[in-house]
Order: structure tokens, then C-alpha cells, then sequence
């Protein structure tokens, strides 16, 4: 089977632990969808929850904030690998869950 | 492309290297290409080797299985670009359109096996709700797929819900369908790396 488990495990060590021009606390709680501050919370969340609905104005409400757009890129990545994250995480759990029950019967 | 920098801020090696993609191929540089060729050390490098990994390291599912599933949960995430992209990449792997517009417009319709149908089913599930429990994978399991199959659709998951969220938060150009099939041959020789 292919096996992503250390190429994912870096990716993710990448992103949020090495040089970068976003702060590593931003970088996480994109990550995370969490503590951002507005308008930023508003697209990492739309990122991550329904990211065919970021539209060219939430951009560039987020480059008004102050951000750069070097800054906005990493964050973006942090959210949608975060989300996508979540996501395979808990269906893995559950997969586990699944076949050791199977085991036992 | 809603960053300039994913546009047009590439080195100079970059950019000839764009310059080289449009005239062998005659089309428009793809917006993925240009994203995973921006500071590719933050994420297009690393990714690319967990996309190439899922999509084309050995897996009891085909590579068309594979890009099947990309296109499927690029369509529930609906994300035009992304569909468009690997829909051209699983009808070129299955040499066959109907099969792959057959599950995109109706799976439980669709002339495909129910090991397959069960994942997509799940796949769909973990896209749209962004969680699935013990009992929905018991289902799948229980329609014949195993374990490493479902854990192989997982990764594929993964990428094409990362990769769908860029696309359309970025706002990728969603081009004509000649450079989505010239964006396909090019993953169906050399795979995401």
C-alpha cells in the first residue's frame, strides 16, 4: 500500500515549524482555524470550510490588514493542509475502531 | 490567480522553465504548476511527495481508481478547477469518459465495483462533513474493501482536500479543455513530481 506517513509528518513540520514569513503562532492557528484575528479568521475559516466561497474581496481584505501576500500564502496553506489534516485523522481513528472490532469477532 | 505573487514571482529559472511548458505543450502554464513552483521549498516540494506517493505509490487500487477518487472529491468539494483537472486524468487512465462521467453525475448508479462505490461513498462523507465514524467504515469494509484500501483512498483524501482548497481559494484559471489534457498525459507519464 502507499504510505504518506513520514511524507505528510513533514509537510506539516514544514509548514508550521520551519522559516517563514508569517509568524509560527499565525501559521498554527491557521492551521487550527482558531484565534485569528479579523478580516484573517474569516478567510482561513472560509478555506477551510467552504473554500470554492473565498472571493477576491476577502483577499484583499486580508492585504489591507496588513498583511503580505507571501504571508496570506502560507497561512492559506496552513489552513487547507490543517483541514485536510482533520479530516483524515478522524476517518483513520475510525478505521482503527472498525478493524479492531472486526479482529475480535 | 488572486496572489500576483503565484503569477508572476518566480525566479528566472522558474519562468523559463514556464516558457519551455507552453511551447512543448502549446498550452497556458496551469495554475498548479505555478503554485507548487512558488517558494517551492514551503510547500510545493514536500506535498508534491505525499501527492506522488498517494496517487502513484503501490496501492491495490489503479492509478484510474486513484484519479477517480481525486476528480470525485474535488466534485463534492466543488471545486470546478480540480474536477476539470483529474476528470481528464481518470478518463485517460480508464480509457473510458462514461465510466468516470457515469460516477460523477450518479455513484449509485454508476457501472463500477462495490468496493469502490462503498469508498467513494465514504470519501464523499469525510469531504462534506469532515467526519465519518466506526460504523460508516464497517460499511465499507463490509462491501469487500480492505483496510489498506480504504486506508490508500484516505491519502488520496488528503491531498485532493488539501489541493482543492488552494485551487479555489487562490483562485486558479480554469483554462480550456485542450491544457487539462495536456496537464493529464503530463501525470500520467511522469506522475506529481
Amino acid at each position: 500500500m502507499s504510505d504518506i506517513r513520514e511524507g505528510r509528518r513533514a509537510v506539516v513540520a514544514r509548514i508550521l515549524e520551519g522559516d517563514g514569513r508569517a509568524s509560527h503562532a499565525d501559521r498554527r492557528a491557521a492551521f487550527d482555524n482558531a484565534g485569528l484575528g479579523e478580516p484573517l479568521q474569516s478567510l482561513i475559516d472560509k478555506v477551510a470550510k467552504s473554500a470554492r466561497d473565498v472571493t477576491d474581496e476577502d483577499i484583499a481584505a486580508a492585504k489591507k490588514s496588513g498583511l503580505s501576500e507571501d504571508q496570506i500564502f502560507e497561512l492559506v496553506v496552513c489552513a487547507a493542509i490543517g483541514q485536510a489534516t482533520r479530516q483524515y485523522e478522524t476517518a483513520l481513528a475510525a478505521l482503527d475502531v472498525a478493524t479492531k472490532k472486526t479482529e475480535k469477532e | 490567480m488572486r496572489l500576483t505573487i503565484l503569477d508572476t514571482g518566480h525566479g528566472f529559472g522558474t519562468k523559463a522553465l514556464f516558457a519551455l511548458i507552453r511551447a512543448v505543450s502549446r498550452q497556458p502554464v496551469l495554475d498548479v504548476i505555478r503554485l507548487v513552483r512558488y517558494r517551492p521549498d514551503f510547500y510545493g516540494k514536500p506535498m508534491q511527495r505525499v501527492t506522488h506517493e498517494a496517487m502513484r505509490g503501490p496501492s491495490p487500487w489503479s492509478v484510474a481508481d486513484r484519479e477517480l477518487m481525486a476528480a470525485f472529491v474535488a466534485k463534492t468539494n466543488g471545486s470546478e478547477w480540480c474536477t476539470r483537472a483529474h476528470t481528464a486524468v481518470a478518463q485517460g487512465a480508464y480509457r473510458d469518459e462514461a465510466k468516470v462521467s457515469g460516477v460523477l453525475s450518479d455513484l449509485e448508479t454508476a457501472a463500477i465495483e462495490e468496493p469502490l462505490r462503498a469508498t467513494l461513498r465514504m470519501l464523499r462523507k469525510v469531504t462534506r462533513e469532515h467526519t465519518v465514524d466506526a460504523d460508516d467504515m464497517r460499511v465499507v469494509l463490509g462491501a469487500g474493501a480492505s483496510r489498506e484500501q480504504i486506508e490508500d483512498a484516505l491519502a488520496v483524501c488528503f491531498s485532493f482536500n488539501t489541493m482543492g482548497r488552494l485551487a479555489d481559494a487562490f483562485g486558479f484559471f480554469v483554462p480550456g479543455p485542450k491544457a487539462f489534457e495536456a496537464g493529464a498525459k503530463y501525470l500520467l507519464a511522469r506522475g506529481y513530481r
